[in-house]
């Protein structure tokens, strides 16, 4: 009897990338519900451009690369490019913004450095950087979350999709009646004009710890970034880093001095901190490998996030935090690398 | 079971408080490793069963580690069971003894599943079917009362190799072994590779046979501590284990149960579990001072010193969903797999594959007719591999490094495989890969990175050895020419010296001419 012959090992591995992305994707289901409960139905149709044009520009960069488009479609990356981008905007957002950020994602900061796998910097949040620099006037355009306000007004559906498609609001609206400050916005303005912590949150917005509606975002990241713990997804070094980067010199500076810091609670719960712990950072291509590495990795953003929120000129630091730390993972990697097996007594062969 | 304590790394059982039921667990940390579905009920259900003397038996040459071994036989010959076939040649060999009697038919090339190369030189022998015994010497002293060096020549001449896998000629691992200091001697039970159970279905049934050897072992290194180590998932071998010890109350022996990770049987990994201490790159487990043998080699030592039967057969796993019946058999050296696949009800309709070894670190043949041989420790018949995705590139997720038992970082060497940069493949520590596939099997891009490095490898350690020999060619050429000049120097001094003697004696050589001439002419 004659056999097929292969090489070891036999067995068949039990992951695969497209899996692996497909429950990235599950995961964030519950904040994309929460999201389209809070700030209206916006979200749903930034997701779709951002899809069409992540997935589109995917498959016209592999057939430029001579590559089959299917091999790329197939592993999800270009959706979860998209639902991350999605996640970023503001919810009413006109298409053709969504789609430079989408395009330039994945044309630029993933295919033009060889596809999945060769990226360095976070595909979804240079593409998120490009636009927040490019169209600062809409990107601050955030309205108020749904809490039950008598004074709250937003979009109908038919009115998010005619901005979404045109950029025009309603003749009866302006921007002014439908746009809200952010939560970081107000605190960042607040303690520039010399007005307290405490003062800054006795205004009606904020919440427990954070922004109204805001921090029960930041809840339903949990809740999906656990699960994908649970599934390990994503290892814990990263988001334990991003958080203890972050809270302990807000912690730290709170202590020093609470009128003039915001608390730990509120960075925690503001901007974009839990959607970043456990779905930005993680993403294995631009992130460092080893443990250790990711732990520091994770460090590195959580205090970006910090000192740009705390003395930088952008309200969230989150895009900028991740994309100077892609730039430091090869040296992390370099100076993490564990010792091998064997090796211990004669120290580290470089 | 009283023979199972608790202790710390590195303690003597002796001081440690004895633990009824609850057996050592996980002394030294093992990095990574991989909880694997075991597949092994399937061929533990039943004992051993004993594999008839088929019609015809190959024994390949090289069946160990080293140099083949010379043939003492020739053809036509009528040989005996347990007859020498084969000498030793070499310094790193094993003889070879005829598995039944019968009449030797040819020396010639037969597949066989070793890794280099699919045709090997094999002494085939025509079984006569009676299986008659050659005569042992009755009188042959008993080896507590042999010095080391004799009972390790005696070891030599049972033909005894590892059996674990690696085939190393035992009676050469352990002379090595007494030039170091050897402390503990660890007997490997493990067996951490899903589907394999011949060691423990051995140990259930050969318990006093592996108790015997591991006393044998201990005399010939003079060491006081053995451990047998065992996984945690094969509580009746411990138990029979533990029987055995306690009838034979050696209390130098003690079970040490280790948890069940792949690869926790590898030998430099068991001395970490075992030990705790850690075996230097590129050392061997005796640079710090331990010595690790298979529990199946343990019981061959002993059948062959207390029963005189050399190394003729072995337990072997026949498993897998391409068996019809899987289980454990004891089959004569030789036996080709179709003998032995038909023995256990043969193949079902989705064979597909015959790997001989392990799902993990096995080799995939392609026909059947590949002998038994003493590494083959299990014959695993799988169904095709349901088809996976095709290979992708790698996306840094970073989770071969942790399961990685040494610590390498295969995404970052994978790299330099593709590159064939040989310094950093080094400085990445590819030559201490043990190539255990765990990277393999968690790669979420499916990159078949075992393979990749077992090439890598090969190249780079062929590459090393030719550089070597071109340095021994260089050298030796160096001192040709040294010799030549040496020589042409010493001709030329020798000339010169001869030259001057003559000078020197000219004068005196002419005046003795003249002054023969002169005498003739006088005669005139």
């Amino acid at each position: 009897m004659e056999f097929i012959r292969r090489e070891a090992p036999y067995l068949a591995p039990k992951v695969d990338v497209a899996s692996m992305m497909l429950q990235v994707l599950v995961a964030l289901i519950p904040a994309a519900l929460a999201h389209v409960w809070y700030f209206g139905p916006g979200f749903l149709f930034n997701l779709i451009i951002a899809s069409i044009f992540c997935v589109g520009s995917e498959a016209l960069m592999m057939r430029a690369r001579g590559r089959d488009p299917r091999v790329a479609l197939a592993d999800y990356s270009a959706l979860v490019t998209a639902a991350l981008l999605a996640f970023a905007l503001p919810s009413l957002t006109p298409w053709w913004i969504t789609a430079t950020g989408a395009l330039f994602a994945v044309i630029v900061a993933k295919h033009l450095y060889g596809g999945i796998g060769f990226n360095i910097f976070n595909p979804a949040m240079a593409g998120y950087v490009v636009i927040l620099v490019a169209f600062p006037m809409e990107m601050n355009l955030w309205v108020a979350p749904r809490m039950g306000d008598i004074d709250y007004v937003n979009l109908t559906v038919l009115q998010t999709i005619v901005y979404t498609l045109s950029g025009s609001l309603p003749d009866t609206l302006g921007f002014d009646a439908i746009s809200r400050a952010t939560p970081l916005d107000a605190m960042q303005s607040g303690l520039r004009t010399m007005r307290t912590y405490a003062e800054i949150r006795t205004n009606p917005m904020m919440g427990d710890f954070g922004g109204r509606g805001w921090e029960w975002l930041g809840n339903f990241f949990a809740i999906g970034g656990s699960w994908l713990l649970v599934k390990k997804i994503i290892r814990w070094q990263i988001p334990a880093g991003v958080f203890a980067g972050l809270l302990v010199p807000a912690g730290l500076m709170f202590i020093f001095d609470p009128s003039t810091n915001a608390s730990p609670g509120f960075h925690l719960f503001s901007g974009a901190t839990i959607l970043c712990a456990f779905f930005i950072a993680t993403d294995p291509v631009s992130a460092a490998t080893s443990p250790k590495g990711r732990f520091i990795y994770g460090v590195g953003i959580g205090f970006l996030i910090y000192a740009i929120r705390k003395w930088g000129s952008f309200a969230d630091g989150v895009a900028f935090a991740v994309l100077i730390m892609n730039m430091a993972t090869p040296a992390i990697d370099y100076i993490t690398r564990p010792p091998i097996v064997g090796h211990k007594s004669e120290g580290r062969e470089r | 079971m009283r023979a199972v304590y608790r202790t710390l790394p590195g303690r003597l059982h002796k001081h440690a408080e004895p633990v009824v039921s609850a057996p050592t667990y996980d002394l030294g940390k093992l990095h990574g490793g991989l909880r694997l579905q075991a597949h092994k009920q399937m061929s533990t259900a039943e004992p051993i069963r004993q594999v008839p003397v088929p019609e015809q038996l190959f024994l390949p040459l090289t069946q160990h580690a080293g140099d083949p071994a010379q043939p003492v036989v020739g053809i036509g010959e009528h040989v005996l069971k347990g007859q020498l076939i084969a000498e030793c040649e070499g310094t790193l060999c094993a003889p070879i003894h005829a598995s039944s009697s019968g009449t030797i038919v040819a020396i010639e090339p037969w597949p066989v599943s070793a890794r280099h190369g699919e045709n090997a030189p094999c002494i085939v022998i025509e079984c006569d079917g009676k299986d008659t015994a050659i005569g042992t010497d009755e009188n042959s002293p008993s080896y507590d009362k042999l010095v080391p060096e004799d009972l390790l020549g005696q070891i030599l001449l049972g033909g005894i190799t590892g059996l674990g896998g690696a085939v190393f000629p035992t009676a050469q691992k352990l002379m090595q072994a007494t030039t170091c200091d050897v402390e503990y001697l660890i007997l490997n039970g493990v067996e951490c590779e899903p589907y394999i159970s011949c060691d423990d279905a051995l140990m259930r049934e050969y318990g006093r046979e592996v108790i015997g050897g591991a006393q044998i072992l201990m005399h010939a290194l003079d060491v006081d501590v053995c451990y047998i180590a065992v996984e945690s998932d094969k509580p009746i071998a411990i138990q029979h284990l533990g029987e055995a010890l306690a009838e034979i109350d050696d209390e130098r022996i003690v079970i040490k149960m280790v948890p069940t990770i792949y690869p926790s049987g590898g030998e430099d990994q068991l001395v970490q579990l075992v030990t705790n201490r850690e075996v230097p790159s590129g050392g061997l487990p005796s640079d710090v001072g331990c010595l690790v043998q298979n529990v199946g080699t343990a019981a061959a030592i002993h059948n062959w010193m207390i029963k005189r039967e050399p190394l003729i057969s072995r337990v072997t796993t026949i498993t897998g969903d391409g068996v019809a019946t899987p289980m454990n058999v004891e089959a004569r050296l030789g036996t080709t797999i179709a003998d032995i696949v038909r023995f256990a009800g043969g193949y079902t309709e989705s064979a597909e594959q015959l790997i001989i070894g392990g799902p993990m670190t096995g080799k995939s043949v392609t026909s059947d007719r590949v002998p038994l041989v003493k590494a083959t420790n299990c014959i695993l018949v799988l169904s095709q591999t349901p088809s996976v995705s095709p290979e992708m590139p790698c996306i840094r997720c970073g989770d071969c490094a942790a399961v990685c038992p040494v610590q390498l970082l295969p995404q970052q060497l994978f790299w330099y495989t593709c590159a064939d940069d040989e310094s950093k493949m080094r400085s990445h520590g590819l030559i201490d890969c043990i190539e255990c596939g765990c990277c393999d099997l968690v790669c979420p891009s499916h990159i078949p990175l075992t393979a990749n490095f077992r090439t890598a490898k090969a190249r780079i350690l062929e590459q090393a050895d030719e550089k070597a020999r071109a340095e021994r060619a260089r050298h030796r050429f160096e001192a040709r020419n040294d010799r030549l000049e040496r020589d042409q120097l010493q001709r030329e001094e020798e000339l010169a010296r001869q030259k001057q003697a003559a000078r020197q004696a000219a004068p005196d050589a002419i005046a003795e001419i003249l002054k023969r001439k002169q005498a003739a002419a006088d005669e005139d």
